[in-house]
């Protein structure tokens, strides 16, 4: 044990370079906190899934050194591998195997002596109680995945890494899904996790991430990210074009389409107050009327464009 | 060591056997009996006795061999093959385990398998033919010795196939042929000098000769000579799959 504001999973100078010369994480510098929910960002190709396996010790890093608890993951890999549950990106079940045989059979795989009540426990979070006696064949894509979350769940992992847990999820499923991992969070694990969508990072993690070809380019607390990023675009389609934004707006920053047929107010989303409210307002005493309205957030592309333009 | 590991490593093979039950017990225990019925009683009533055991009694050990041998192969090496065939594999190389466990575990299930099979076989044979074992206990031992070797062999095999078409092609060219060679159905003195010299270099004969003395006390070469054979395949393939491990060949990135 080390001391318990030292972080948990400690990354430092990690690189990869895969067989075929294919440089997939360079320099690698990275901290996780006990009992935070960490939030990787990236393309497809940025090196999530590679940073991942590394910790895991299912890829060999080729330099640099990844600590968890303050034991190495090479030296003291069985001592770092009892520690850490993985749900990989690929659905890869067994097929023949009952919910019941696969998840149990984890729990030894991974050193710890049976305990039915655990597994019955984590099936029952995982609502796969009722399928315990089937075959991991007779079930659905959702169901699959969250079997594999209940064999990294089966011996009672410390740090959980949870890699596009999303993906292929239904909605209301997504929502469970977050709702679990924020209980794993409250009993004490902490966790990682990969997502495509900033939404979705903003909506669970306390950190964010982001990682671009193999780099990681920022790491910060998802509140001050959403500040600093959270611009929200209000798009009005007018019904008579305009020729100019009247004077009278000029107070709002507007910005005019080519066509005159669209107005874009850029707001952050983050303040208190949003100034919506005041240009709606402004519009009707101006006498500008309009058919429709959307909000638009900066997605992942936009932040990337920011980063690198103002490298934080 | 990861004992608990060990056992569900074991315990998942052995579950596997269980379900699969008709392809890996039943049709080799059909096509023995087809062998007795063929070679025993069709062409064996026409063959002499060889130095005094009747023909159907005399292939016993090679049929078993035979079985033992295409079976601990093919067992073991498809245990390891579909977890990398269907992507389980992360959660092996995620656990806290070395290639000791890994190895005790699919080698274990896959061994035991085939020492089953082995007795299952020699059950059946008893009902055609009158069997004789001299020496129960060197029977057991190379029938178990065999087992594991062939059964890291296998494992080997699995571990550098990257296909269904390599699995399949060393246990087809290979261990077939060299038991078929190797004395199962005659024995090697039956050969002319320059044939007998070449079968020596089959080391299938080493086994084959071995487990037949253990019945009849009839072998091709010394006891000792084939104890020594199969002591030395057991730690050729033992330093193969310490070797595989140790450079992580075909197994991790
Ligand atoms: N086994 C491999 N051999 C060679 N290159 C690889 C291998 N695995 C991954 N790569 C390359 O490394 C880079 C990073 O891949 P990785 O899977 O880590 O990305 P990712 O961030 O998880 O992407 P995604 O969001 O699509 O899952 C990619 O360019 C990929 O092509
Ligand atoms: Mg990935």
């Amino acid at each position: 044990m080390t001391a318990p504001t030292a972080p948990l999973v400690a990354i430092a100078g990690l690189s990869k370079t895969y067989a075929t010369g294919f440089r997939a994480l360079m320099e690698v510098d990275l901290e996780i906190r006990r009992g935070e929910i960490l939030a990787l960002l990236g393309p497809n190709g940025a090196g999530k899934t590679t940073l991942i396996s590394i910790i895991c010790g299912i890829v060999t890093p080729s330099t640099g050194s990844v600590t968890v608890d303050g034991h190495d993951i090479i030296t003291d890999y069985r001592i770092t591998r009892s520690m850490i549950g993985l749900v990989p990106q690929e659905l890869t079940t067994d097929a023949f195997e009952t919910v019941w045989d696969t998840v149990s059979f984890s729990r030894g795989l991974f050193g710890r002596a049976p305990n039915p009540a655990h597994i019955e426990k984590v099936l029952k979070d995982l609502s796969l109680w009722d399928k315990k006696d089937n075959r991991i064949k007779e079930l659905s894509g959702g169901m699959k995945r969250r079997v594999m979350i209940a064999k990294a769940l089966s011996h009672e992992p410390t740090v959980l890494f949870l890699d596009e847990p999303t993906a292929g999820v239904d909605v209301s499923l997504r929502k469970n899904m977050w709702d679990l991992v924020r209980a794993l969070r409250a009993s004490g694990v902490t966790i990682i996790l990969t997502t495509h969508y900033i939404e979705e990072a903003e909506a669970i993690a306390d950190r964010i991430g982001i990682i671009n070809k193999g780099r990681i380019v920022l790491v910060e607390a998802t509140a001050d990210l959403v500040q600093k990023l959270g611009k929200k675009q209000l798009i009005l389609d007018l019904q008579h074009p305009l020729g100019s934004v009247p004077a009278a707006l000029s107070a709002h920053r507007l910005e005019l389409s080519a066509d005159g047929a669209q107005l874009t107010y850029t707001y952050d989303a983050a303040m208190e107050s949003t100034g919506i409210a005041a240009l709606l307002r402004d519009l009707g005493e101006a006498g500008i009327h309009f058919r429709d309205l959307k909000t638009e957030q900066s997605s992942l592309e936009d932040i990337f464009v920011t980063l690198v333009k103002e490298p934080a | 060591m990861n004992f608990h590991a060990v056992k569900a490593i074991y315990r998942f093979e052995m579950a596997r056997t269980w379900r699969t039950l008709f392809q890996s017990v039943v049709s080799p225990v059909i096509s023995t009996s087809l062998y007795f019925v063929v070679f025993g009683s069709a062409i064996g009533s026409r063959i002499p006795q060889i130095e005094g055991v009747g023909y159907g009694s005399f292939i016993v050990p090679g049929l078993i061999m035979l079985s033992l041998l295409t079976q601990s192969v093919s067992n073991a090496s498809f245990g390891i093959f579909f977890p990398k065939f269907t992507g389980t594999i992360y959660e092996l190389l995620s656990a806290p385990l070395s290639f000791v466990e890994i190895t005790l575990g699919y080698v274990g299930a896959a061994a035991t398998k085939s020492i089953l099979l082995g007795l299952i076989i020699l059950a059946t044979a008893s009902l055609f033919v009158p069997l004789h074992i001299a020496h129960p206990f060197w029977m057991l031992a190379v029938l178990v010795l065999t087992a594991v070797t062939f059964s890291l062999f296998g494992f080997i095999i699995g571990v550098w196939a990257d296909n269904f078409e390599k699995l399949q092609v060393i246990p087809l060219l290979v261990i077939t042929p060299l038991v078929f060679l190797g004395g199962s159905f005659y024995s090697v003195s039956m050969l002319p000098p320059f044939w007998q010299t070449v079968s020596l270099a089959n080391p299938v004969l080493y086994l084959v000769s071995g487990f037949r003395w253990s019945f009849y006390e009839l072998a091709d070469v010394s006891i000792a000579v084939s104890a020594a054979m199969i002591a030395g395949f057991l730690c050729a393939c033992l330093a193969a799959v310490w070797w595989i491990f140790k450079t992580g060949y075909h197994v991790k990135n």
